[in-house]
C-alpha cells in the first residue's frame, strides 16, 4: 500500500509541511481524521477516566461508594467528605511541612544550580572540564547508595526527625539541574559578559546583575519541575520523619492509607486536596512544564 | 549524636536559641567556619595572583556543590564501604564481619525474591511506557482541531503522582468496589484480585505505571517537532512509503531521544520504591522492591551494615543494566555531527530557552 508522506496522518504535520499547504490535513482526508477522532477519544476517556472516578468517589458517602461501581455519575455532593479530610487529622500543619521542605529547597537549589551551572558555562578554567565530567558522572549514581551513610551523618549532626535533612543537601546543587542551567548560559551571547567586564563587574555581581535575570524562562521551568518533585517526595520524609509534628502530605496521606484503608471517600478528598497545588500549577503555566520537561528529556 | 554537637547544642539551648532552629546551630557554625577559611583563601589567591580572579570565581561559584559532593556524596560512600562490612545498629558500635554481609545477601531469599521483582519491574514496564509513550507522541503530532485539549487530557494523570497515584489505584483495583472489576463484570468477566493477589499484583502496578505515560509522551512530541522538515520533504520528492519514512526518518531522528528516556526510565524504575512500601510489599512479598527490602532493613530493622551491602548491591546492578542498555544501543542510536549536512533547520524555541 504505496500511501505518500503527504497522505500520512502521523508523520506529517499540517501546517509544517509546506507541501500542499492549501488546505489543512484533516480537511483533505475526513475518513482517516474521523477515525483519528474516534481513538484520540476513546483513549482520553481511558487516561481520564480514574481521574473523575476519584473526583466521584470524593463526593460520595461510604455506603453510595460500595453500590456506585465504576459509576462516576455524582449522585451525592458530600462536600463533608473534604472538611473531615482536613479536620480529622492536622492537615495544616503537614501542609506547612510540605510547603516548607518544597519552596526553601526549591530556592536553594536553584540559586546554586544556576551558580554552578554558569560557572562551567562561562568561567573556562583549567580543570573545570574535568570537573563537569564529575558532576555528569554523579547523575548516574542512585541516591539509595548513599542513603544509609547519609541518614548516620544526619544522625551525627542530631537532625533525624527534624525537617532539615529535606531541606539542607538542596543547597549543595544537584548534578541535573546543574547541567540544565550550563547547557542554558552557554547558549547565550558573550557580548553580554565583555560588556559586563567593561562596566568593571565582578563575576559575582555580572551574574546576579545580568545573567540570572536573563535566565529566568530556565528558572520557572527548573523551578516548576522541582516543586512536583519536592512536593511528592516520600522516601525522605519516610527516612527521616518519625513523629507526627513533623510529618509531610505524602507522609501523612501514606499513614492514613493504613489506618482509615476502608473509608474510601475520605482517602480520595484528601488525596485530590494533595494533588491540587500541581495541578493548580500545571494550568498557571502550562506551557512552561511543557517546555521544561523537553528540555530535561532531550538533551 | 556526635558529643562534640551535643555540646555546642546545649550552648545553644543556654543562649535561648529556639528548640526548633537548635539542630541547625552545628551545622551553620561549620559552614560558617569552612566559608570563612576558603573566603581567607580566594582572598589571599587573588592579592598574589590578581590576573586569576577568573580561576578563584570558578571555584567560589562551584563551591557549594563542591562542598555538598564532598559531604553528601563523596564521604558518605566511602564510609559506606566500611559499613558494609559491619554490623551495625546505630546504638552498639560496630563490628567487623567482613564480607559476611554480602554472603549473607546472596544467601537471603528476600534479596532474589526483591531482584525478581525489580528486576522484573523494570524489564517490562519501560519497554511497555517507551512504546506507548511513543505511538501516543506520534498521535498527539497530527494537526487536527482541538489536538492541544487531547494532549492536555492525556498529560493530567502524570500529575497525581506518588502516594495519592498509590492510593487512588488501591480503590481502582479493588477486587469488590473497584472501578476495574465493576467495567469488567459489566461484559461479564470475573476481575482477579489484583493487589491482594500474589500472582496479579506486579501486572497490577506496571499497568498503573502506564498511566503516568504522558510525561515522555511531552518529550517524543517535542522531538518529533524537531526533526528537520527537508527530510520529510525529500522523502516525498522521492515518493517514499509512509512505513520507509518512519523507519528511515522519523525513528533515527528520535533514536537519542529514546535512549535518554530508556536510560533514565530503567533507572527510575529499578528505584521504585513508593508502590511497595503502600502495598507493605504485597501478598507474599510479591511487590518486595529492592530499595523497599533496603528500606526495611536500614530504616526498621535498623541494620545498617546489611543495608549498605544491598545499597552497593543496587549500584552494581544499575551501572550494569545501564552500560549494557548504552551498548546495546550504540548501533541503533543516530547521532547528528554538529555541522549537519545542509540546511538543518533547527526551529525550535527550546534551544534559545
Amino acid at each position: 500500500m504505496a500511501v505518500s508522506v503527504s497522505e500520512s496522518p502521523v508523520l506529517v504535520a499540517g501546517p509544517r509541511t509546506g507541501l500542499r499547504a492549501d488546505r489543512p490535513y484533516w480537511r483533505r482526508n475526513l475518513p482517516v481524521t474521523i477515525v483519528l477522532y474516534v481513538v484520540l477519544a476513546l483513549g482520553s476517556l481511558a487516561f481520564v477516566y480514574p481521574f473523575l472516578w476519584m473526583i466521584a468517589t470524593s463526593l460520595r458517602s461510604l455506603a453510595g461508594v460500595g453500590s456506585a461501581g465504576a459509576s462516576i455519575w455524582p449522585s451525592e455532593f458530600l462536600w463533608d467528605n473534604y472538611s473531615r479530610a482536613i479536620t480529622s487529622f492536622p492537615f495544616w500543619r503537614y501542609a506547612l511541612n510540605s510547603v516548607l521542605t518544597t519552596l526553601i529547597p526549591i530556592v536553594g537549589t536553584v540559586f546554586s544550580c544556576s551558580l554552578a551551572g554558569f560557572a562551567f558555562a562561562r568561567l573556562r578554567v583549567r580543570f573545570s572540564g574535568v570537573v563537569f565530567a564529575i558532576v555528569l558522572a554523579t547523575m548516574l549514581l542512585p541516591g539509595e547508595v548513599t542513603m544509609v551513610p547519609q541518614f548516620m551523618l544526619f544522625n551525627n549532626l542530631g537532625m533525624i526527625d527534624t525537617l532539615y535533612p529535606l531541606i539542607l543537601p538542596a543547597f549543595f546543587g544537584s548534578p541535573f539541574y546543574i547541567f540544565l542551567f550550563r547547557q542554558f548560559f552557554a547558549r547565550m551571547p558573550s557580548e553580554l559578559a565583555d560588556a559586563a567586564v567593561m562596566d568593571g563587574c565582578g563575576w559575582f555581581r555580572m551574574f546576579l546583575l545580568v545573567y540570572l535575570p536573563l535566565a529566568r524562562p530556565a528558572v520557572v521551568a527548573v523551578s516548576i519541575l522541582l516543586f512536583m518533585g519536592y512536593w511528592n517526595n516520600f522516601l525522605g520524609p519516610a527516612i527521616y520523619i518519625n513523629s507526627d509534628q513533623w510529618k509531610t502530605l505524602p507522609l501523612a496521606l501514606a499513614g492514613f492509607q493504613s489506618v482509615n484503608g476502608t473509608d474510601t471517600p475520605l482517602l480520595m478528598a484528601t488525596s485530590i486536596l494533595i494533588t491540587l497545588p500541581c495541578l493548580a500549577i500545571f494550568f498557571f503555566a502550562q506551557k512552561q512544564i511543557t517546555n521544561g520537561i523537553t528540555f530535561t528529556g532531550s538533551r | 549524636m556526635n558529643p562534640t554537637i551535643g555540646w555546642i547544642r546545649q550552648l545553644a539551648e543556654s543562649w535561648g536559641v529556639p528548640a526548633v532552629l537548635v539542630p541547625l546551630v552545628p551545622f551553620l557554625i561549620l559552614l560558617i567556619a569552612l566559608y570563612a577559611v576558603i573566603g581567607l583563601a580566594a582572598y589571599g589567591a587573588k592579592r598574589k595572583w590578581p590576573r586569576a580572579d577568573k580561576t578563584i570565581a570558578f571555584w567560589l561559584f562551584i563551591s557549594p556543590w563542591l562542598i555538598g559532593f564532598l559531604i553528601f556524596t563523596v564521604g558518605p560512600m566511602i564510609s559506606s564501604v566500611y559499613v558494609s562490612l559491619t554490623s551495625w545498629d546505630l546504638i552498639t558500635p560496630p563490628t567487623f564481619v567482613g564480607f559476611g554481609n554480602y554472603t549473607e545477601a546472596f544467601q537471603d531469599p528476600k534479596v532474589a525474591q526483591a531482584l525478581k521483582v525489580t528486576l522484573l519491574y523494570a524489564v517490562i514496564s519501560v519497554p511497555l511506557q517507551t512504546v506507548l509513550a511513543f505511538l501516543v507522541a506520534l498521535l498527539m503530532n497530527v494537526d487536527l482541531p482541538g489536538i492541544r485539549l487531547f494532549r492536555t487530557i492525556w498529560y493530567l494523570p502524570s500529575l497525581v503522582s506518588g502516594v495519592a497515584q498509590m492510593v487512588l489505584f488501591l480503590w481502582v483495583f479493588n477486587p469488590q468496589y473497584g472501578l476495574a472489576n465493576d467495567l469488567l463484570a459489566k461484559v461479564g468477566i470475573q476481575g482477579p484480585g489484583w493487589f491482594n493477589d500474589a500472582s496479579w499484583a506486579l501486572p497490577t502496578v506496571i499497568l498503573m505505571s502506564l498511566w503516568t505515560v504522558g510525561s515522555a509522551m511531552v518529550i517524543y512530541l517535542a522531538g518529533l517537532k524537531d526533526v528537520p522538515l527537508n527530510l520529510y520533504e525529500a522523502a516525498a520528492l522521492d515518493g517514499a512509503s509512509v512505513t520507509r519514512v518512519f523507519w528511515h526518518i522519523t525513528l533515527p531522528q528520535l533514536s537519542p531521544i529514546i535512549l535518554f528516556n530508556i536510560l533514565t526510565g530503567i533507572i527510575g524504575a529499578l528505584q521504585i520504591f513508593t508502590q511497595g512500601f503502600i502495598a507493605d510489599g504485597g501478598p507474599k512479598n510479591s511487590l518486595l522492591f529492592f530499595v523497599y527490602y533496603l528500606y526495611e532493613n536500614a530504616f526498621q530493622n535498623f541494620r545498617m551494615g546489611y543495608a549498605s551491602a544491598l545499597a552497593w548491591m543496587l549500584f552494581v546492578i544499575i551501572l550494569a543494566l545501564t552500560a549494557v542498555t548504552a551498548r546495546a544501543s550504540s548501533f541503533a542510536v543516530y547521532y547528528e555531527t554538529e555541522q549537519g549536512g545542509g540546511g538543518r533547520r533547527r526551529r525550535s524555541s527550546r534551544k534559545a530557552r
